[in-house]
């Protein structure tokens, strides 16, 4: 495992790359059937850095997160994430890594039902090993660093609102402090004024310690908290941008 | 990892109740249905059970069980003596015999003649009166079920009261008087059972060329019963039997001629085929519905090993719940049903099959889930 590990440190890491996809494809299914999801992605993110993917429905968001993440193997090309290549890696080394590095937000949240806010959030630790009590006690932490209330972490997903739910779900993201955490639609099932304080608050809480962040969206509302914007469309990402105002204007 | 996995069972209380009953169920059928089926079989040596000081039978070589007597001669007794580490050796009359009631009507009775001297294969218990009772003129000891039951005396409003010590009966036209109530094991037989001395047992029954059943014998302190047994045979042509084998021999001469096994099976296999539908559907669309939720574990750094030992957990512990639940009501059953006619025994052997039987469904049931938990993406957790 330290063998995958030191092999994979490359550039990438030393360089001040976070995420480095090169040439990445992803075909599903075969023959006739096979459908070409991304088509030769080329994509840095840096840390520090909220990266947004946008574009249409089917055009390879979710696929492009999904293999950034290290829960989908890509067909051909490289992902390379704070210098680990998962393409070398075997099921359980990227496993490991995910739980160790990576956090997830969610567009439907999934929370455990049955489990409370501050359970819900401590599952990443349980995960890991770490023992109730210190991973609950961090929980409670976190939760209070995304503004929820101290008399609501021990209710239940379905006494949350669709907010609360959201910042339990970041909270979860956050708790075991790794370096990428990778959103979908993290607003698309909240009100307007909501998604744009779960916005402030994945910016606040989430760009600490170089980490980098990457958020799939529809939510043209939200595109001004990126630091940069990639659009994708047909399976390849069409441009970066700075800001909003560019997605429509100039390439860059 | 323990705790979500309970947590994740226990939370959603309607499958959960849904799991746990199925495998009451389950565990109830088997339990109760094997529990019926070994007291039905041991009913087929209650005899034997209640005649327990004997450590030998000898009998006709031909006889398959214990309700089978095939008479042997007087003289064969004294043959049995005569063979080296017999300690004692002592006559026992085993046959069906009619006794006219007050009102007319005909029972048979099942009559055991013991030895005069000895009295040995006396009932276990005496409710009222004593063994030694029978030594008095004409005397006999019924069974309490049956002096209550089949034997008891019907008067003129039709009301039932029970033969009582110093009530007269007619054995084949022979006058016997009730000297004790005594407890017998249940036998196989409905007849009600009557004792008394062996030589008055000769003279109730149908007359006979050979009258003797059984020779009761116990093998001498260091003697091996078997080794006994085997001079016995070689000596007197006779079949001999430790008390054990004579057990065996009765009780598989029932499992192989009767469809009580087969009928009791059947119930114990439909009780286990119905648990393992009702729990492993439930337990299967319990984890169907937490599939997200598992592909969110496994996104998170879960491995499959992780998330297997969640589901066993699950399954065994649903399972624990469901056999203890089971077992518990059948027990109950088993209490309230103590003093009826229903056999119910429930030794450890039943509570194990049941176990075991119960882990099966449990693993049946976990398989299914596992399989699909194993297969499972965690890239399902971007599938809105």
């Amino acid at each position: 495992m330290r063998a995958f590990e030191e092999l994979n440190m490359n550039e990438t890491e030393k360089n001040g790359v976070a995420v480095k996809c090169t040439g990445l494809r992803k075909i599903f299914g075969e023959g006739t059937a096979a459908v070409q999801a991304l088509r030769g992605v080329d994509l840095d993110v840096r840390p520090g850095e909220l990266m947004m993917l946008v574009g249409p429905s089917g055009c390879g968001k979710t696929t492009l997160i999904s293999i950034i993440a290290g829960i989908l193997d890509q067909s051909e090309g490289e992902c390379v994430v704070f210098g680990h290549n998962f393409r070398a890696a075997r099921q359980s080394e990227k496993t490991r890594y995910r739980g160790e590095n990576i956090g997830f937000v969610f567009q439907a949240y999934n929370l455990i039902p049955t489990l409370t806010a501050a359970e819900n959030v401590a599952v990443p630790l349980l995960v890991q090993g770490e023992s109730r009590r210190k991973a609950t006690e961090r929980a409670r932490e976190v939760l209070r660093q995304v503004n929820f209330d101290d008399r609501m972490m021990g209710a239940m997903p379905s006494q949350l609102s669709g907010g609360q739910q959201q910042r339990v779900a970041i909270a979860r993201a956050l708790v075991h402090q790794p370096k990428l955490v990778v959103c979908d639609e993290p607003t698309s099932a909240l009100d307007h004024e909501t998604g744009q304080t779960i916005m402030e608050l994945l910016r606040k809480v989430a760009l600490q310690d170089g980490r980098a962040l990457i958020v799939v969206t529809h939510d043209a509302r939200i595109f001004g908290f990126a630091d940069r914007i990639a659009k994708m469309d047909d399976g390849h990402i069409e441009r970066v941008v700075n800001s909003p105002a560019e997605l429509n204007g100039t390439r860059k | 990892m323990n705790f979500i996995a309970l947590k994740m069972l226990i939370g959603d209380r309607a499958k959960y109740l849904g799991i746990l009953m199925g495998l009451t169920f389950a565990s109830l059928l088997l339990t109760q249905q094997a529990g019926i089926f070994v007291g039905l079989m041991s009913r087929t040596f209650g005899f034997l059970t209640d005649t327990s000081l004997p450590s030998i039978w000898v009998m006709d070589e031909k006889v398959q069980f214990v309700d089978d007597v095939k008479p042997l001669r007087d003289t064969d007794l004294d043959r049995v003596r005569s063979v080296e580490g017999i300690e004692w050796a002592v006559p026992l009359y085993k046959g069906l015999l009619q006794a006219r009631l007050d009102n007319g009507n005909f029972q048979s009775c099942n009559l055991i003649g013991l030895d005069d001297a000895t009295l040995i294969g006396g009932p276990p218990i005496m409710v009222q009166g004593t063994l030694a009772d029978l030594r008095r003129s004409d005397g006999v000891i019924v069974d309490e079920v049956g002096a209550s039951g089949k034997l008891a005396k019907v008067l003129p409003g039709g009301r039932r009261v029970p033969l009582q010590v110093g009530d007269t009966m007619e054995l084949n036209d022979h006058r016997a008087v009730v000297v004790g109530i005594c407890r017998t094991t249940r036998t196989f037989q409905s007849q009600p059972m009557v004792y008394t001395t062996y030589s008055r047992a000769t003279i109730f029954a149908p007359r006979q060329r050979k009258l003797l059943s059984f020779v009761l014998a116990k093998s001498k302190a260091g003697e091996n019963s078997q080794v006994v047994c085997d001079r016995i045979r070689a000596k007197t042509g006779l079949a001999a039997y430790t008390h054990k084998q004579f057990v065996q021999l009765t009780l598989n001469y029932f499992m192989k001629n009767t469809g009580i096994p087969i009928n009791f099976g059947m119930s114990v296999v439909l009780g286990f085929i119905i648990g393992t539908a009702i729990a492993g559907q439930t337990f299967y669309n319990f984890t169907l519905d937490n599939l997200r939720y598992f592909g969110t574990l496994k996104a998170m750094g879960a491995g499959n090993g992780k998330l297997l030992g969640m589901i066993v957990l699950q399954a065994l512990t649903v399972g624990a719940i469901g056999y203890g639940l089971g077992v518990g009501a059948a027990c109950l059953f088993g209490a309230a049903s103590n003093h009826s006619e229903l056999a119910f025994l429930l030794p450890w052997q039943v509570l194990a099959l049941t176990a075991g039987a119960v882990l099966l469904i449990c693993v049946g049931s976990a398989l299914a889930s596992i399989w699909k938990v194993m297969r499972l993406e965690p890239a399902i957790v971007f599938r809105s």
